[in-house]
């Protein structure tokens, strides 16, 4: 292993990342702050939904974010890289294994999904005026969430980054991601599903779930939420399973 | 001190559509999407060796698709070969990939920059990833772009510039880290007769401070200009392999004259395998024309054209190449080196 490669490489994306700094903000806040802005807001003043509701959206809206950007940060450079531009060969060329290099794209979305986290937490508190009571009586806990919560995002960004064509982008968008957010638990915990029994269990293969569910636990533990075991044991599995298939389908597109 | 590189026996089998700069792989959708999905086979590498020397400029030849890219591919650990082995210098290219890249800088066939950095920064990135320090490879970055004449626009994205900037960036970019072995797939394709001649000059500078060079091309006059030895490769095969004087001497009398004709009555051929200076002759009838090596050019041209009037055949075409590389490829395959 070649530290001195892989963190030039990591260099590279920050430096880049912070080039761009603008856009990434705008791409990663301003959909999740629609969000709150809408639920957290709007409807709790109007009285449609009750002031309690905000504490609950809030978990659920930083995995959202975290989720976006880790995924959007791997996944986009990585098709037209591979596909169009070509990019990526310079570094697969550097003198390091290149799984490295998959590696290091995925660490360098792993911080992007908790600088978005980081972000996130305070303008969607503000967004959303008085009311919001989060916890953070456990802050190794929380940590620990948030590093594996970022590495799914990563990971799952890697999977599709490596995977989906060129001319598939939108779908991905679409067919992907979008389920993932709206059957993610994120705009109501898993709990509210008891009514529809059989989505209940399907939903339970999106990892998503997991994400908004684990940030529930920890920052508002006074509603309902999965298991704290099942969703460790879960988010593990979830990131071991997408790291390594990414990590397969990335020697399989590097090397011809 | 300079190093080799060998391949032996490599051979390549795609079984799905290779890289655009090995064979053109078009976006969208596979056409005809029911039934079974047809097999893909494309054999590149038909037991392709290679022996090039160190401190040398060699050069394959070879028309589009004849293997050159991916022999580049196998030799800079991108490409896995189906079988075979490659070596630079002592490093078996497969199981010692990450030495490998140390010793090599590669210029692809289209340039593979990153887009999101200036041309300074394209420079000092790739350095840092060969773990060159942060003095030296500022030093040599300003060096590069000075030489490569690019220093007015050193410090500004890469979205502006044009196909040769972007082709002298990738060179310099291959020479950021010193690499012993530099490969450059087609480095002049698109490239202007002016920025020809300063890459082929650059080229040449690099190769007196001791670097390998292994160039592709399928322009002939660059590997006349540049090559200590070619080896002209067609279908993943070597064909022919020597200096480029040597290839040229080998082909028969070394003159070509091409002539198209309305019809080819018996004997017509034989009479004009009788013209003084000819050597060989041969007909490729489907075309309509008949190839005449012989050790001189024009001096045919009258007696020729006395033969096809006597025969009452009329001349459409008749075209006189000098001893080439073209024509040596021309001899081996019977086919252009543009087809």
């Amino acid at each position: 292993m070649n530290w001195k490669t892989f963190l030039a490489m990591l260099h590279r994306d920050a430096h880049v990342a912070r080039r761009n700094f603008v856009t990434l903000l705008l791409q990663t806040l301003f959909q999740p702050m629609l969000l709150v802005f809408v639920f957290g807001r709007v409807m709790t003043s109007s009285g449609l939904i009750t002031p309690a509701y905000k504490s609950m959206l809030l978990p659920g809206i930083i995995a959202i974010a975290m989720l976006l950007s880790g995924v959007w940060s791997v996944a986009m450079p990585l098709v037209s890289e591979f596909q169009f531009t070509k990019e990526i060969e310079d570094r697969l060329l550097a003198p390091m294994e290149i799984e490295w290099v998959a590696v290091e794209k995925v660490v360098a979305g792993m911080l992007q999904a908790i600088a978005a986290g980081a972000v996130v937490i305070p303008t969607a508190w503000l967004v959303m005026g008085r009311g919001v009571e989060l916890s953070f009586a456990s802050p190794l806990e929380f940590a620990g969430l948030v590093i594996l919560v970022s590495c799914l995002a990563a990971s799952v960004g890697l999977v599709l980054g490596t995977t989906v064509g060129q001319g598939q982008i939108g779908l991905m968008f679409s067919l992907v991601i979008a389920p993932m957010i709206f059957f993610g638990c994120a705009y109501y915990p898993w709990s509210a599903l008891e009514t529809f029994p059989i989505l209940q269990k399907v939903v339970l293969v999106n990892p998503m779930v997991y994400a908004s569910e684990g940030f529930r636990s920890t920052l508002v533990p006074r509603f309902p939420h999965l298991p704290k075991g099942g969703i460790w044991a879960a988010l593990l599995f979830f990131d071991v399973f997408f790291l390594s298939f990414g990590l397969r389908q990335f020697r399989r597109k590097a090397i011809l | 001190m300079a190093i080799g590189i060998t391949a032996k026996d490599l051979r390549k089998t795609y079984t799905s559509p290779p890289p655009t700069a090995a064979g053109g792989r078009g976006f969208g959708a596979r056409a005809g999407r029911r039934g079974p999905k047809p097999k893909y086979e494309v054999r590149a590498l038909d037991s392709l060796s290679l022996e090039v020397a160190a401190g040398e400029i060699f050069g394959l030849l070879g028309p589009n698709g004849a293997g050159k890219s991916t022999t580049v591919g196998v030799l800079t650990t991108r490409v896995r070969p189906t079988s075979g082995q490659a070596w630079i210098g002592s490093h078996d290219v497969w199981r010692e990939s990450v030495a490998v890249k140390r010793l090599i800088g590669v210029v692809p066939q289209r340039p593979n920059l990153d887009l999101a950095l200036t041309a300074r920064e394209v420079l000092t990135f790739h350095g840092a990833y060969f773990g060159v320090s942060a003095a030296e490879r500022t030093r040599r970055a300003q060096d590069l772009l000075e030489r490569f004449q690019l220093t007015d626009r050193a410090d500004q994205l890469l979205l502006g510039f044009s196909g040769g900037m972007l082709q002298r960036l990738s060179i310099a970019r291959a020479m950021m880290h010193e690499p012993k072995v530099l490969f450059l797939d087609e480095p002049s394709a698109g490239l202007d007769p002016q920025t020809r001649l300063l890459l082929w000059d650059l080229v040449r500078r690099d190769n007196e401070r001791g670097t390998t060079i292994l160039l592709t091309t399928h322009n002939m006059e660059e590997a006349d200009a540049l090559c200590s030895r070619v080896a002209i490769v067609d279908h993943g095969r070597l064909i022919a392999l020597g200096t480029p004087q040597e290839l040229k001497r080998s082909v028969p009398g070394g003159f070509l004259v091409r002539v198209h004709l309305d019809a080819f009555p018996s004997g017509l051929l034989d009479r004009f395998e009788k013209i003084a200076g000819v050597t060989e002759v041969r007909a490729a009838a489907g075309e309509g024309s008949v190839d005449l090596y012989a050790d001189r050019g024009g001096a045919l041209v009258p007696e020729i054209a006395r033969l096809a009037s006597e025969a009452s055949v009329e001349i459409r075409d008749m075209r006189i190449s000098e001893p080439s590389l073209e024509n040596l490829f021309l001899h081996h395959t019977g086919r252009s080196l543009r087809d």
